[in-house]
């Protein structure tokens, strides 16, 4: 029989992302930004030192520096994909998530097929599916509306934020006390309301960190659209290190497109860290 | 003895030839033997590949986990910062970086006169993919190790247990079973993640449909064909993964 009573001694919570906590030595000055940051400057340094000993080449830096406004671009094409996936993953994860939850048999099992299907289906697939056989525009009467590459990938990135959402929507509302709902039923709150005004705004607290991790896995997955030939970051520097044409710039190079994502997802989840803990304390 | 084929496959094979001849469907991976040979083979390599990052990353996590508790702050803070800069950036850039910038000056002059690499596109792909499945899976073990109250080390050190020791056997069954959850899903999202392997040519399910499609322009059966073996591939292991989580469970242990 399985009772909750246990033999083991008790277990303290299971928390991700505290980091350098840990209980074998003091509380260290040095944090993770500190590492990371002087990781970079070390690899970096390294290979500028190491292109200098070849003269007559433009320095690493300058070249850098020179292609920094085209990687600009680039990157921003991510963040926007990463913005309308996220948009659009969202709208369509919040209904999915609701019908997982439904009381009809049959929305539910609905619901929770496409759920299933495209939490399993790898990204790549999902890209190439969306890029391949959606058409290059769309005729709804005589509106013509393109639907360029990036519009695809977006898409398709859309439809793995949809699942990861629906699910988190799910778990969310499941981990409300049922007291809330026998509260509600109790003051003569239909489903629709207790749903609208009592569940759901408790669940959106709940739901913000993993949200925001989801969106953090979102960015980082954006260049996958460049196998498919969506022109951005890193379609960009393969240009870039196809026209400049030297082996030197390769390492840097791609340590510096690998630094933009950093910089800009790694407060990203620093924020979430601390966004958990503060919702934790109750 | 060989055992011999128990089922003549042949009819099986002719009945999609059928398919193809009656409706147009063009599954030539299953009447055509050399598509069925190659996309076999890039299965086959998938499924190696998902198994050695899966073993490969569980090491990793596990080991990076104890350099955590080390005493030393530098290989802390390196390991930190190794974890912080694998989860923070794209995973394809960082394949690319292995194969495309680390890859050039691992190079001998073969014996044609030409450079050869020294390591392979597949072992790039499960270095690289195990390096960043194992920066999350560190990540897991810690928080599952700090979940382990500070008594049941005493006790251990009580006992006289040596650090590593009382780690292999006391701290990291205990951690190993609150992680496990959430290792789960992060290898889960690995062996999804396995398919970016395609874009430095690692000829894996992937990269053979791709092949297969450009020549037999078959795109919409064989995107099909991609998407449901992959989807019941991970749905498998998802559900797998479920009943071991179900049965390694603490009883009475809620995560938070």
């Amino acid at each position: 029989m399985i009772t909750d009573a246990t033999d083991l001694p008790v277990l303290k919570p299971f928390r991700l992302s505290c980091p350098l906590r840990g209980e074998a030595g003091p509380a260290i000055p040095l944090t993770a930004t500190h590492a990371v940051v002087l990781v970079f400057a070390l690899l970096l340094a390294v290979s500028i030192a190491q292109a200098a000993a070849a003269p007559a080449a433009p320095p690493i830096l300058a070249t850098l520096i020179k292609w920094t406004p085209l990687l600009a671009q680039g990157f921003a094409l991510n963040i926007a994909m990463s913005f309308i996936a996220m948009g659009i993953g969202t709208a369509l994860g919040f209904a999915l998530g609701l019908a997982l939850i439904s009381l009809r048999r049959p929305v539910r099992g609905v619901a929770w097929f496409l759920t299933e299907f495209f939490r399993n289906a790898p990204w790549l697939v999902l890209l190439f599916y969306c890029m391949l056989l959606l058409p290059f525009e769309l005729r709804i009467g005589d509106a013509i509306i393109p639907l360029p590459g990036w519009m695809k990938s977006t898409l398709g990135l859309s439809l793995a934020v949809m699942a990861n959402v629906a699910e988190l929507v799910r778990g969310a509302v499941n981990s409300i006390p049922f007291g809330q709902w026998e509260a509600a039923e109790a003051l003569a709150f239909t489903r629709m309301q207790t749903l609208r005004m009592v569940i759901l705004p408790q669940c959106i607290k709940r739901m913000t960190p993993p949200w925001m991790n989801l969106y953090a896995i979102l960015t980082v997955g954006t260049p996958l659209a460049s196998v498919v030939g969506v022109s951005e970051a890193m379609t960009l520097t393969g240009d870039i290190l196809a026209a400049e044409n030297r082996s030197e710039l390769l390492v840097p190079m791609y340590l510096y497109l690998l630094l933009w994502f950093f910089v800009y997802c790694y407060p990203i989840a620093r924020f979430t860290v601390r966004l958990e803990r503060r919702f934790q304390v109750r | 003895m060989r055992c011999q084929r128990m089922i003549d496959l042949n009819p099986l094979w002719d009945w999609f030839r059928t398919l193809h001849d009656t409706t147009g469907i063009n599954l030539t991976i299953f009447y055509d033997p050399f598509d069925r040979a190659r996309f076999f083979n890039g299965f086959l390599t998938s499924l190696r590949l998902m198994g050695v990052c899966l073993v490969a990353s569980v090491v990793i996590g596990v080991v990076g986990a104890w350099i955590q508790r080390s005493r030393f702050l530098p290989l802390r803070a390196l390991t930190q910062g190794y974890v912080q800069f694998f989860r923070n950036t794209p995973p394809l850039v960082q394949l690319y970086f292995f194969y495309f910038a680390l890859g050039s000056y691992l190079r001998i002059t073969g014996p044609t006169g030409l450079a050869v690499p020294i390591v392979s596109n597949f072992t790039w792909a499960a270095i690289g993919l195990s390096l960043y499945a194992g920066a999350f899976n560190i990540e897991i073990f810690r928080a599952g190790i700090e979940a382990v109250p500070r008594e049941t080390i005493e006790a251990a050190e009580a006992l006289g247990y040596s650090r590593l020791k009382a780690y292999i056997y006391i701290l990291l069954p205990l951690a190993f079973r609150i992680s496990l959850p959430a290792l789960n899903n992060n290898l889960v999202n690995l062996v999804k993640t396995t398919t970016i392997a395609y874009a430095i040519a690692v000829p894996e399910m992937l990269y053979v449909a791709n092949q297969i499609w450009s020549d037999e322009l078959n795109v919409p059966e064989m995107m099909n064909v991609l998407l449901v073996i992959y989807v019941s591939l991970v749905g498998l292991l998802v559900l797998a993964m479920g009943r071991w989580e179900r049965a390694m469970r603490v009883p009475g242990y809620t995560p938070s």
